[in-house]
């Protein structure tokens, strides 16, 4: 869906559900899934339905993701740090996390 | 920087990072005031600067100039002795002007004396069937990732909408070497009816030269198709798109699909903060009701910017200055500031053209008032035919309909849906939205976890807010 313009910033190692990706410095975490491909970062609590990020301002809260173990995060708004690992949510079992 | 490094007060609190709050913070510090600015964004710049210290987009003409005016403001407020902190989310504010602020996961409470709300603006809902699948994205996030980190949309692209940020965008991608398979223009013909009259402005203004460029450089590069009615098809994700005019069907096979049709004022902090809003019937939305200086209804909080009524991003600028002299005027009555009269001048020029601006890509009602189907709210899953019989059965405001349908409830806090919800009760109950109303909204405006209210301080402030 997105390629970089340029391979600026140096590379940050994360992991999306266990799965090693490399983001770059500057990115924040929903850029990085959208640039890594990573079709969606969350499903909804009422049907399930995948949702990816909408916005990238921090306005519709669909890029909300689990990041080091805090879950519904905003994506968009957290930049990528080394070592960072990310968990794509599940709406219905994992809301109250 | 700690939540915990934060003094207890300051004279001025700017919550917002954009233009107007870069130019608020700016002025404020230069003439003594302790300022501080937050911004829930890792850097400054707001949306229309977004990345602008930090973009990796090194060649200029990409982007364009008027971005790269933001420079000037981002390096003078650096400069001012304003204290900036990025990445701080306002999760309230009240009429006492206590600041709720969440740093790194810890938060604090700090009394301000004077707050400029510079929140702008967010993209305008833009409900069409299929708009909450992976591969649907507003155009402003898309403009957002190019600028921020450099990101280029890649595959079959699909730009849909009306208004100014469009076209823009789309001049950025096929600059930046990117491919446009379609533009599917939903600016109603008529609008041109009610935008004529102010055409004379418009050609004065600085916007017009500059937009005729724009249109010019886009439609030399990518097709542009009229459409009056637009739908994202997929299952798991966007596979295409389908639009007409008319009876017309017309489908393209899409990977990504960027919506626009304006933007709206950033209203939830100011109206959790007891500011009073009225609606713009111009603009479509809702807007603060505010003094010649940016005052609101509540004593010593002014709103700046976008988030006073979207006039763009210099007109913000002057007006984040005229709410600093303000508060400074108020605070420290001796100290030196620019004359207000100028940036008024300058401000009125800057506004001019907005007229016609805005009746031009004013959004068809259809894409504002969806029908059937087509989710309203994308947090609680709720359809326009559900607020539509609510309604129909006596549901009154938005208030009500939350109550019924959760519609708002959930974490974007009606963001998204909020001005679909008081459009389609009114159109339900053949009355306005000016009196139909909007959500009431209540602090926290923005999500915050336990361990960040527990991390809470005690100090003198802070218990003074829980006590009252
Ligand atoms: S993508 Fe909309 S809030 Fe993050």
């Amino acid at each position: 869906m997105f390629k970089r313009l340029a391979e600026a910033g140096a590379p940050v190692a994360i992991t999306v559900d266990g799965k090693a990706i490399s983001a770059r410095a500057g990115d924040t975490v929903a850029a990085a899934l959208l640039v890594a491909g990573i079709d969606h970062c969350r499903t909804t609590p009422v049907t399930g339905a995948p949702r990816a990020p909408y916005c990238l301002m921090g306005v519709c809260f669909d890029c909300l993701v689990t990041v080091d173990g805090v879950g519904s995060r905003q994506g968009c708004l957290v930049p990528v740090r080394e070592g960072m690992t990310i968990e794509t949510q599940l709406g219905k079992r994992e809301a109250g996390r | 920087m700690n939540a915990s490094d934060l003094a207890p007060t300051y004279d001025l609190a700017v919550i917002g990072g954009g233009p107007a709050g870069l130019a608020a913070a700016s002025l404020a510090a230069r003439a003594g005031l302790s300022t501080v600015l937050f911004d829930e964004n890792p850097g400054i710049g707001g949306q229309i600067y977004r990345g602008i210290t930090s973009t990796p987009v090194t060649d200029r003409t990409i982007l364009g100039e008027d971005y790269w005016a933001g420079a000037e403001l981002a390096a003078e407020a650096k400069t001012s002795g304003a204290l900036i902190v990025g990445g701080a989310t306002v999760w309230s504010l009240d009429p006492q002007r206590i600041v709720g602020v969440s740093i790194g996961g810890k938060a604090r409470l700090i009394e301000a004396r004077r707050v400029i709300i510079a929140t702008g603006a967010q993209e305008r809902p833009f409900p069409v069937p299929g708009w909450t699948l992976p591969g649907v994205m507003t155009a402003g996030g898309a403009q957002t990732a190019l600028k921020a980190q450099g990101l280029l949309p890649a595959g079959r692209t699909v730009i849909a909408g009306t208004g100014p940020l469009l076209w823009l965008l789309a001049a950025q991608i096929l600059r930046a070497g990117g491919k446009i398979e379609a533009i599917l223009d939903t600016t109603p013909r008529a609008n041109w009816l009610r935008a004529l009259p102010h055409l004379p402005d418009f050609v004065l203004s600085p916007y017009f030269a500059k937009g005729l460029k724009l249109l010019r450089e886009v439609r030399a590069k990518a097709p542009v198709v009229r459409a009056d009615r637009i739908e994202a098809v997929g299952t798991e994700r966007l596979s295409e798109v389908r639009f007409g005019r008319g009876d017309g069907d017309r489908r393209i096979a899409a990977d990504l699909l960027l919506l626009h049709q304006g933007i709206v004022p950033n209203v939830n902090l100011a109206i959790a903060a007891g500011v009073a809003h009225e609606w713009n019937e111009r603009q479509l939305c809702f807007q603060p009701v505010l003094d010649p200086d940016f005052g609101s209804s509540v004593p010593g909080i002014a709103v700046a910017g976008d988030g006073a009524g979207i006039a763009g991003g210099t007109a913000a600028a002057e007006r984040g200055r005229i709410a600093a002299i303000a508060a400074v005027c108020a605070l420290k009555p001796q100290a030196t500031v620019p004359d207000p009269q100028t940036v008024r001048q300058r401000l009125q020029r800057e506004e001019m053209g907005r007229a016609f601006l805005d009746w031009l890509n004013r959004p068809a009602e259809r894409f504002r008032q969806p029908e059937g189907d087509t989710l309203v709210c994308r947090c609680e899953e709720v359809t326009a035919q559900q607020v539509h019989d609510m309604a129909a059965m006596g549901c009154e405001g938005p208030n009500q309909m939350k109550a019924f349908l959760r519609c708002g409830m959930g974490p974007c806090q009606g963001r998204l849906c909020g001005l679909t919800v008081t459009e389609l009760i009114a159109q339900q109950r053949d009355t306005t939205p000016a009196e139909v109303g909007y959500y009431r909204l209540r602090p926290p405006v923005k999500p915050i976890t336990l361990a960040e209210l527990a991390s809470l301080p005690i100090s003198e402030i802070e218990r003074k807010a829980v006590e009252r």
